[in-house]
């Protein structure tokens, strides 16, 4: 009980809670606002109507989430102050302005161009419409360079000097910004947030697909759109989910060079080996340093690490005692998250032989599994932030600044305070939003009317001024 | 020699002062959500603020990573010194922030999510003040960290500054909705307007005969010639500003009125910047030791002075296209 009374693990509660929470809707939103993008512009370019239906449905879900992922984000900007302001006065001076940048040029573009993709279709013309949706996905994009080059840059420090206050002082922006665990990372990450959103949209599909197999025989559902989303989920299934696994692999021997500490922790060595066995799964006892009910496949470790029969893996134990790592959340999370991709992996194929045949719309057996995966992105983007901020542990910056230095000289009672509102405020407000957009995906997706088309007339070249539009306004939002 | 540290402070007080008076308007319709009552007048009112509030926060973001990037110092010392008031701001954004989607799940008079956006944005409102009034209380700093208690910025004069600054977001958000609604609503905007800039007037006042003898410091800007010289016209263009107010409140259209309020917060804000100057922390951090080294400052200026016009002409832009009276479609959200 005594570690929930220390006021820095009450703030690395915090941080993990409130991150965790916000990650869901980043992780889903980057995903969908590229969805949205490439929605608009099928439309642009091929009139089928299909798409701006599929791009109403999908609009209003992105507007909740997206919401939920701001106000969450806003926690985190001023976390790093309020409970580390250690690490903010040591790091602030190479974080910060990669912070700044990523505000300036991810989170004003996404804001700025957020109310024309939701309200202004009729009011700015497609062709600015589709701007404006290509910006918003640019937005989240850059935003994601630029958080992934905060957090690789703590992984992996390079490019800094210290100066006399004890602060970081970078020496080197491009080395700040491009360290040798970022490309793996941003790479990830994206088609993390990538295959977390086509399973989502996968999922939904599938439950309608389902729910016509029944009977609903309603002539307002919109088939084709339902068929089209899932044919479009399952196709990025089938080919982002094998990259991904080799993106992830390569990450992996990336951390091996520099982070080895992280290796031993989620493959579960508390001993150097050579040759290594895979353990694939067991209970690790850190006390006494052993990992208990093992069972391990022999020479697979050092197979997929070294590349090589009788490479060496070293384990915790190469290392100072004082300088490990927990094992056991890096090393369940890791496993969690592989499972999951190989899951993701046999969707994706198990697709394809089905569209070969013909049967990709009726397979019940089928439908039902990508149903129940649709949740599972979101469980192995968590588990990967596990993996490797659990894995960083004992520093903040890997090797040069510990997690006890870095917290604020705030009493304990003020961090249990803050955290138990934390938890009581999240839980209530986005199981709320969760809830909605739960309801929002029961609906089925309509035809829907572009307000363009039918209201042609009325809209010259350039702008239209409002008060036309108002009474037009029967966009299909009205119908939610 | 450029002083980029000085550059750095002009910008992120900038960014505060942006964040202040376009998030203050949509604060300050939230604040008066309450004393309006029937849910198209509701509807109204959220639609009018609908597309641009998220951008408005925005701001408050570049406040704190500009903080954050640019005065690493003051960052991790205000930050912890107020960290009651900022936690509490952040929770309550939370709930004004998803009461914007969420209340349109709801289609009954009575909304908890009305609640929520109005309970939240007042709370934000408050909490901002109280900030504002710890900050020019002063804090304790021991080495390069804050070295008081996690009470320390409950005051009495706090408590006022909270209200003041409820009661001018009010004022904001008041004269936006005479800008953008017709009829009952807007006379009833009217009527809140003209009640909220004499509560702001009387505020700002109180707080400006106060604030010289906190520190001696402040004293010297306002009361000490030939420092006088600058602080003078300060209360003179703010008595104009006021002017432009309540005749901009007699107008149909326009924006008259929201620019009018918007000159009162300016100028006070550029008072308190006088006094404050050149600490960034009274009274014992100057904005040049709480700067990070030149370094990180000329990177991040590179960009901010390509990005921000870039970033002012789209927001503008953005709010050009929602120009003029809100309808009262309902399929304008949903």
């Amino acid at each position: 009980m005594d570690w929930f009374l220390a006021a820095v693990n009450l703030a690395r509660l915090q941080f993990a809670f409130t991150v965790a929470f916000h990650i869901i809707f980043p992780a889903f939103t980057i995903g969908l606002a590229s969805y949205l993008f490439v929605l608009n512009f099928l439309h642009y370019r091929t009139r089928n109507p299909v798409y701006l239906d599929i791009f109403n449905y999908w609009k209003k879900i992105f507007t909740l989430s997206f919401g939920m992922g701001v106000v969450s984000g806003i926690v985190m900007s001023y976390q790093f102050g309020t409970n580390w302001s250690v690490f903010s006065d040591k790091v602030g001076p190479i974080i910060g302005p990669l912070i700044g940048y990523e505000v300036m040029t991810a989170f004003f573009l996404e804001a700025g161009f957020l109310g024309v993709m939701l309200f202004g279709r009729q009011r700015v013309g497609e062709k600015l419409h589709l701007f404006a949706t290509a910006m918003v996905a640019l937005g989240t994009l850059a935003s994601a360079f630029w958080i992934l080059a905060v957090n690789s840059w703590m992984q992996t420090p390079e490019g800094y000097l210290i100066n006399e206050a004890g602060q970081f002082v970078p020496e080197s922006w491009p080395a700040v910004i491009f360290t040798p665990s970022f490309p793996h990372r941003l790479a990830h990450m994206v088609l993390a947030a990538y295959l977390t959103t086509s399973f989502v949209v996968g999922a939904v599909a599938a439950y309608h697909l389902l729910k016509l197999r029944i009977g609903h025989q309603d002539p307002k559902v919109n088939v084709d759109a339902v068929r089209k989303m899932f044919s479009m989920a399952m196709w990025m299934a089938a080919i982002v989910a094998p990259i991904q696994i080799f993106v992830g692999d390569s990450h992996g021997l990336n951390t091996l060079k520099y982070q080895p500490m992280k290796i031993a922790a989620l493959e579960g060595h508390f001993e150097s080996q050579k040759p290594a066995g895979l353990v694939l799964f067991g209970i690790p006892n850190e006390e006494e340093a052993k990992m208990e009910y093992k069972v391990e496949i022999p020479l697979l470790g050092s197979i997929i690490l070294r590349h090589d029969l009788d490479g060496e893996i070293l384990g915790l134990d190469a290392f100072p005692r004082e300088d490990w790592p927990p094992m056991a959340p890096p090393f369940y999370a890791f496993r969690v998250m592989v499972g999951i991709a190989f899951l993701m992996l046999a969707v994706g194929i198990t697709s394809l032989v089905l569209r070969k045949r013909g049967r990709l719309y009726d397979s019940p057996r089928f439908l039902k599994s990508v149903v129940v995966m649709g949740p599972s992105g979101f469980i192995a983007v968590i588990s990967g932030w596990i993996v490797t901020e659990v894995g960083r542990q004992p520093f903040t910056v890997y090797q040069l600044l510990r997690t006890s230095e870095s917290v604020s000289p705030v009493d304990a009672p003020a961090v249990a305070a803050s955290l138990i509102a934390f938890i009581l405020v999240y839980f209530t407000l986005f199981g709320a939003g969760i809830t909605y957009i739960l309801r929002q995906i029961r609906k089925f997706p309509v035809h829907s009317e572009d307000p363009l088309k039918t209201e042609a007339p009325i809209r010259a070249a350039g702008f239209v001024h409002p008060a036309l539009v108002a009474d037009t306004n029967k966009d299909s939002r009205s119908q939610s | 020699m450029i002083d980029y540290a000085l550059i750095w402070a002009g910008l992120i007080a900038f960014a505060v002062l942006a964040y202040v008076v376009l998030d203050g308007f949509d604060l300050g319709v939230g604040i008066l959500f309450p004393f309006v009552q029937g849910k198209e007048n509701r509807d109204r009112m959220m639609n009018s603020v609908a597309p641009v509030w998220d951008g408005n926060e925005t701001w408050l973001i570049l406040g704190g990573g500009g903080l954050l990037a640019v005065f690493p110092l003051a960052y991790s010392i205000i930050l912890p010194a107020l960290y009651v008031p900022i936690f509490t701001m952040l929770l309550a954004l939370v709930f004004r922030g998803v009461a914007f989607e969420f209340r349109w799940k709801i289609n009954s008079e009575k909304n908890f999510w009305d609640k929520a956006f109005a309970g939240g944005s007042t709370v934000v409102a408050f909490a901002q003040g109280i900030v504002l009034g710890g900050l020019i209380e002063g804090i304790p700093v021991a080495g390069r960290a804050y070295a008081g208690g996690w009470w320390d910025w409950l005051t009495p004069f706090t408590v006022f500054t909270g209200v003041s600054l409820v009661i001018g977001y009010s004022l904001l958000g008041a004269t936006w909705l005479v800008s953008k609604t017709e009829g009952e609503l807007q006379e009833k905007a009217r009527y809140f307007a003209r009640r909220a800039a004499f509560g702001t007037l009387f505020c700002i006042a109180v707080v400006s005969l106060y604030t010289p003898f906190v520190h001696e410091h402040f004293a010297h800007r306002w009361f000490k010639w030939p420092e006088m010289l600058y602080s003078i016209p300060v209360p003179i263009l703010l008595l104009g500003c006021v002017w432009v107010l309540f005749r901009g409140l007699q107008q149909e259209h326009g924006v008259r009125a929201y620019l009018g309020a918007v000159g009162i917060f300016v100028l006070s804000y550029i008072g308190l910047a006088m006094s404050f100057f050149p600490y960034m922390i009274p009274p014992s951090i100057t904005l040049w030791e709480a700067a990070a080294p030149d370094v990180s400052l000329r990177f991040l200026l590179v960009g901010a002075v390509f990005l921000v016009p870039i970033i002012l002409a789209y927001t503008g832009y953005s709010y050009w296209v929602f120009r003029g009276k809100v309808g009262n479609t309902k399929g304008y959200h949903g």
